[in-house]
């Protein structure tokens, strides 16, 4: 039935002997130990892909309803010749050319830009990332010192620029900040909460409000020359 | 009436042409869940079991799935355009008054594809903060938020390509304001801008290499960049769900 095996268990096998077991014994603290636990599992089918399926019926049904109510623009046929005033970037990018309107472009279209996607994508390779422990829970003294130091100069470099949209997040992020070092006896738990994040949560938090500030006041309150208006006065 | 469907189904199911095509075969048991996922070219980019904390709206917002919902609307809907358009000037302008007088269903087919264009790009920011918030990125994730971040750039591009295409005032006007700011990069600044615009201003050959990025090149790099995404969350040990969750990378 079965072809002669090609192979023979040996005599001096290694077999016999006892196996030698070696253990490596980490601290439990050290970051390589990883536990796992699998915690309860479901079948990806179709538990998972039901529930990503209706995420996506729920998207599109949103999306079609947008559709039929408002049309997408469509202004007249391209004119070189024909400057808008203002003429603006899509959304995503207004943020950027309201920085343009106070930097050089080097700065405000390359520089910026190239430091945002370079810091991105080095986040996981940093430790302090990966850590994630409160920022004020070790040297707090010194750190509450240098925060205080980079915040005053960063508002004063803005104010050289007179660059008044980035410095109002950048303010209300720095009183956070010093809001959550502040050490109280009884912190309620919203300060609990801001004093045990990291410094990576500060800087994430600090960079999303002021693209989102940036980017909406470039979309709706920028007119002709970039002048500031009002959006409903119609000349965005 | 519905016991015979479900009667038809499953004998349909069993057929030697069904089970030429699907190899998981007829069944309800977890085996066969587990292969319905395994031996699908598709479907095995996902594990074949999913933690149920994962799953739960708070972990992720779903914005992940939803972000791929947005692609994959935008590809439905970006294919039948494309069956509509011309890249040359003007008759791209005039292929949009098509859509919009001529074309069944054209305005439709143009607003949904526009709109689902603007909520990817929210969505693909979104689905960023929101994995830096709860900390996904971090080891052994380092990677898959590397590629989640050129994604985001692909994305952006993708966008920023479709956005001439209608070779209106706002589509003109928006990629040469855009394209003047890569002048301004020192040395290679201009080049690749020429690249770029097949010439030193937007025009006809700007369309076409637009209309060429965004409907072949970029779509493309996107495919392959999602499908390495979504296996690496499963080699990398599932969505992170939270702390005493981390997981080793997997060896499925």
């Amino acid at each position: 039935m079965s072809e002669p095996k090609d192979f023979v268990a040996g005599v001096n096998s290694d077999s016999r002997k006892a196996p030698v077991r070696i253990a490596f014994v980490t601290r439990r603290s050290s970051p390589q130990v990883k536990v796992r636990d699998d915690g309860d599992t479901v079948m990806a089918f179709p538990e998972a892909l039901f529930r990503g399926a209706v995420a996506i019926e729920v998207l599109a049904l949103v999306l079609v309803t947008l559709s039929l109510a408002w049309n997408a623009p469509l202004e007249e046929l391209a004119d070189p010749l024909l400057t808008p005033n203002p003429a603006k970037a899509p959304w995503y990018f207004l943020g950027l050319q309201e920085l343009l309107h106070y930097f050089p472009p080097v700065v405000a279209g390359v520089l910026i830009p190239g430091i945002v996607v370079m810091a991105l994508i080095a986040i996981p390779y940093f430790r302090i990332n990966i850590e994630a422990e409160g920022l004020w829970t070790r040297n707090r003294a010194q750190r509450l010192r240098i925060v205080t130091v980079v915040a005053a100069l960063f508002t004063l470099f803005l104010l050289f620029f007179q660059v008044y949209v980035a410095l109002v997040p950048t303010l209300f992020v720095a009183g956070l900040m010093l809001y959550s070092a502040r050490e109280a006896t009884a912190p309620g738990r919203f300060r609990r909460w801001l004093a045990s994040k990291p410094l990576s949560f500060w800087i994430m938090s600090w960079f999303l409000l002021s693209s989102a500030v940036l980017t909406l006041v470039g979309t709706f309150f920028r007119g002709p020359g970039w002048s500031f208006v009002m959006p409903w006065s119609g000349q965005i | 009436m519905a016991n015979s469907l479900d009667t038809h189904l499953a004998n349909i199911r069993e057929s030697r042409v069904w089970q030429s095509i699907f190899r998981s075969g007829p069944g309800g048991s977890n085996l066969h869940r587990a292969l319905a996922i395994q031996q699908n070219v598709f479907l095995h980019l996902s594990a074949v079991k999913i933690r149920k904390k994962s799953l739960a709206f708070r972990v992720t917002w779903y914005l992940g799935t939803l972000s791929l919902g947005g692609l994959l609307i935008l590809v439905v809907t970006g294919i039948p355009l494309m069956l509509y358009y011309h890249p040359s000037v003007p008759q791209a302008y005039a292929d949009m008054k098509d859509l919009q007088s001529v074309v069944s269903a054209g305005v439709f087919l143009r607003n949904l594809h526009r709109w689902s264009a603007h909520a990817m790009v929210l969505l693909v920011f979104a689905h960023m903060f929101k994995v830096f918030y709860r900390g996904a990125y971090r080891p052994p994730r380092e990677f898959n938020w590397v590629i989640g971040v050129i994604l985001l750039i692909v994305t952006l591009l993708l966008s920023y390509t479709g956005y001439l295409l209608p070779w209106d005032q706002l589509a003109f006007w928006a990629i040469t304001v855009g394209s003047n700011l890569l002048s301004s990069v020192p040395v290679l600044g201009p080049k690749v801008r020429f690249l770029m615009l097949g010439g030193n201003t937007v025009n006809a050959n700007a369309l076409l290499r637009f209309y060429v990025l965004h409907c072949a090149i970029l779509p493309l790099a996107a495919a392959t960049l999602v499908a390495i995404h979504f296996w690496r969350i499963r080699k990398d040990g599932g969505i992170y769900a939270g702390k005493g969750n981390a997981g080793k990378g997997q060896s499925q």
